[in-house]
């Protein structure tokens, strides 16, 4: 078994993080400057909201070394809980998007118990198993969920001021990315971050230094799908409509490409590769027909020249360039 | 009724095993999840389709397209699967789901977005048989299927070949030292793979029509009915997929047919948790 290739326990992990959170508000403050319309917008939008869910995944998938194939379930369910809460019983979003978020969160609590038993092959094709279910359940259960058309979402509302536009939201999303990515900064240097990388390493050996692995392992993850089910419900009640193609086994793998592109075990990576991947597809519907070959292609073609991922392995080669002075 | 509903699930589950036994070969051979799996089948389908509308006879039109899809295969473990070795399982899981949104696309460039028939094997005229009517393609699933199964087994355990292949299975440097090409090996387990795969889909095209997303859905029920028989199992993967093709018929006929593909997944999460090893699986301990 390689060390997982975890640079921040090197150096001075704390310094060079906040510096990271540091560019990182800053590019999103300074991004609309260079988006030009709403189209735009809605892209940078849609890179947050991506960004978020796969902040939380890569904690479960890159730092704890536990595999989801199902995370767009957790995504699906948050988006659906805070529109049918909203839509159906009337409750304020403001209001329903919290408790739907804390709602999936103790439904993960539950159904993570026995499933984080499983490893590598057998926990994938549990989580790929929870999403396929919870997907084909939001698509059939059409009375409450408006079936495979989708439904409606009440858009989000502060003092009965409604908000909506592009604008509004890119500002709202791009505080919640900075958010997600300081809290799980905070969490991967952290005791129990270090934990949760042991875990990654060796299960056996982490348990064998007194690591309770069952509990570390049920805690991101249902940390990450909360940040899952978080993304879900702003994305329900930005975009006003929501089908279950949001749940669907498709989305929790292109869910988990990004954390892989990006590299895992690296919270900028996921990042990144949110921004690369989301928006790729938009560059590419240029392509038309070719659209499908070229995104498979990509992705094979990335994965098998940098297996670590896009920013571990551009950190390495900086690296390797300052360590070899010209 | 039941009788029905056992022959519906015993076909499609004839199905699920070929694509489970295909997720295995590949598997023992280079401890890869191959999701492109389910395109075999679709390859299988959708290229027979082609060539019967091209105008060939449907004998010569499954054996190209079983062959097609046999080349994709080995194509598939040339340029990627082994250019990617020692990356780590969600890497590799990636890279085979790459491949899979790629040879979707080509089927859609190839061919189309359609949906396409297949004409039976032997005519569309059903026939009554203990109190259940089927159709003659039924048989032929089932018939084909099992023979398949048994020419997989008779490689395994009566050739040079596929006990070399075992033997990488159980230990790759042993196997090397002995003087086996692992590098042959892992091409003839896609080439296998991907063959079983294209007659998965070939024979139930008649049935439940062929496109160019049929392979999603086939590929993860292949790979649940791999995992819920025990990963690397050959009769494991056999069972699961049987098992897997009766509950889901059984469910559907008994209990809501909008829910067939969650009893399936059901069983499954179900099998996990009381059984987390498989059917048929050995329990592996961690080396630390």
């Amino acid at each position: 078994m390689s060390s997982s290739p975890t640079a921040s326990s090197a150096g001075a992990p704390q310094s060079g993080s906040r510096r990271g959170l540091l560019a990182l508000a800053i590019f999103a403050a300074l991004l609309p400057l260079a988006l030009p319309n709403a189209y735009t917008y809605e892209i940078a939008i849609l890179v947050g909201i991506n960004a978020i869910t796969c902040v939380g995944l890569n904690l479960l998938i890159g730092y704890a070394g536990q595999i989801s194939l199902g995370h767009a379930g957790f995504f699906g369910l948050g988006a659906y809980g805070s529109a049918i809460l909203a839509s159906r019983y009337g409750w304020p979003p403001l209001l329903s998007l919290p408790v739907s978020t804390v709602l999936v969160g103790a439904l993960a609590w539950l159904v993570g118990r026995p499933i984080l038993r499983l490893r590598g092959h057998y926990l994938a094709m549990g989580t790929l198993g929870l999403g396929v279910i919870v997907s084909i359940v939001l698509a059939t259960e059409d009375r409450i969920t408006g079936g495979p058309d989708g439904m409606a979402v009440p858009p989000l509302k502060v003092f009965s001021y409604a908000i909506g536009g592009e604008k509004t939201w890119y500002w709202i999303i791009a505080a919640a990315v900075v958010l997600a990515v300081w809290l799980a900064q905070n969490l991967i240097e952290s005791p129990r971050g270090r934990a949760m990388r042991a875990l990654h390493g060796s299960e056996v050996a982490a348990s064998a230094v007194g690591i309770d692995a069952a509990r570390h392992k049920l805690h991101v993850f249902v940390l990450s799908a909360l940040f899952a089910a978080a993304a879900g419900g702003l994305t329900a009640h930005y975009s006003g409509f929501i089908t279950p193609s949001k749940s669907s086994f498709v989305h929790s793998i292109e869910l988990v490409t990004m954390v892989v592109f990006g590299g895992m075990a690296s919270t900028f990576g996921a990042v990144v590769g949110a921004a690369v991947l989301t928006t790729l597809p938009q560059v590419l519907t240029t392509l038309k027909e070719y659209e499908m070959v070229t995104l498979g292609a990509v992705m094979m073609l990335t994965m098998i020249v940098m297996p670590q991922g896009l920013v571990p392995t551009l950190e390495k080669a900086i690296a390797a360039a300052r360590r070899k002075p010209v | 009724m039941l009788a029905q509903y056992l022959l519906a699930g015993l076909t499609v589950g004839a199905i699920y095993a070929l694509v489970a036994l295909g997720f295995a070969i590949i598997y023992n051979a280079s401890n890869v999840i191959n999701f492109a799996q389910g395109e075999f089948v679709m390859i299988g389908g959708m290229a027979s389709a082609g060539f019967v509308e091209a105008g060939l006879g449907l004998p010569l039109a499954a054996l190209l397209a079983i062959g097609c899809a046999t080349l994709v295969g080995i194509l598939l473990e040339k340029f990627a699967v082994e250019r990617a070795r020692g990356a780590s399982v969600v890497t590799l899981i990636i890279i085979t789901i790459g491949a899979s949104i790629l040879l979707r696309g080509l089927a859609t460039l190839v061919w189309d977005k359609k949906i396409h028939p297949l004409p039976g094997f032997s005519g569309e005229q059903p026939i009554v048989f203990a109190g259940a009517t089927l159709l003659p393609q039924v048989v032929w699933v089932i018939g084909v299927s099992a023979l398949a199964v048994a020419l997989v087994w008779w490689f395994f355990n009566r050739t040079l070949t596929g006990k070399a292949m075992l033997a990488v299975s159980h230990n790759r440097l042993a196997a090397r030292l002995a003087g086996i090409s692992v590098r042959r090996v892992l091409l003839t387990s896609f080439a296998l793979s991907a063959a079983l795969g294209a007659l998965a889909g070939i024979l139930i095209a008649p049935i439940s029509f062929t496109s160019w997303d049929v392979g999603i859905m086939l590929g993860l029920k292949g790979f649940a009915a791999a995992i819920l028989g025990g990963l690397g199992s050959g009769p494991g993967a056999v069972a699961g997929g049987l098992v897997l093709g009766i509950v889901e018929s059984l469910g559907a006929g008994y209990l809501s047919s909008a829910y067939k593909d969650v009893f399936a997944f059901l069983i499954i999460l179900a099998a996990l948790v009381f059984l987390p090893d498989g059917l048929f699986g050995r329990r592996a301990a961690e080396r630390v």
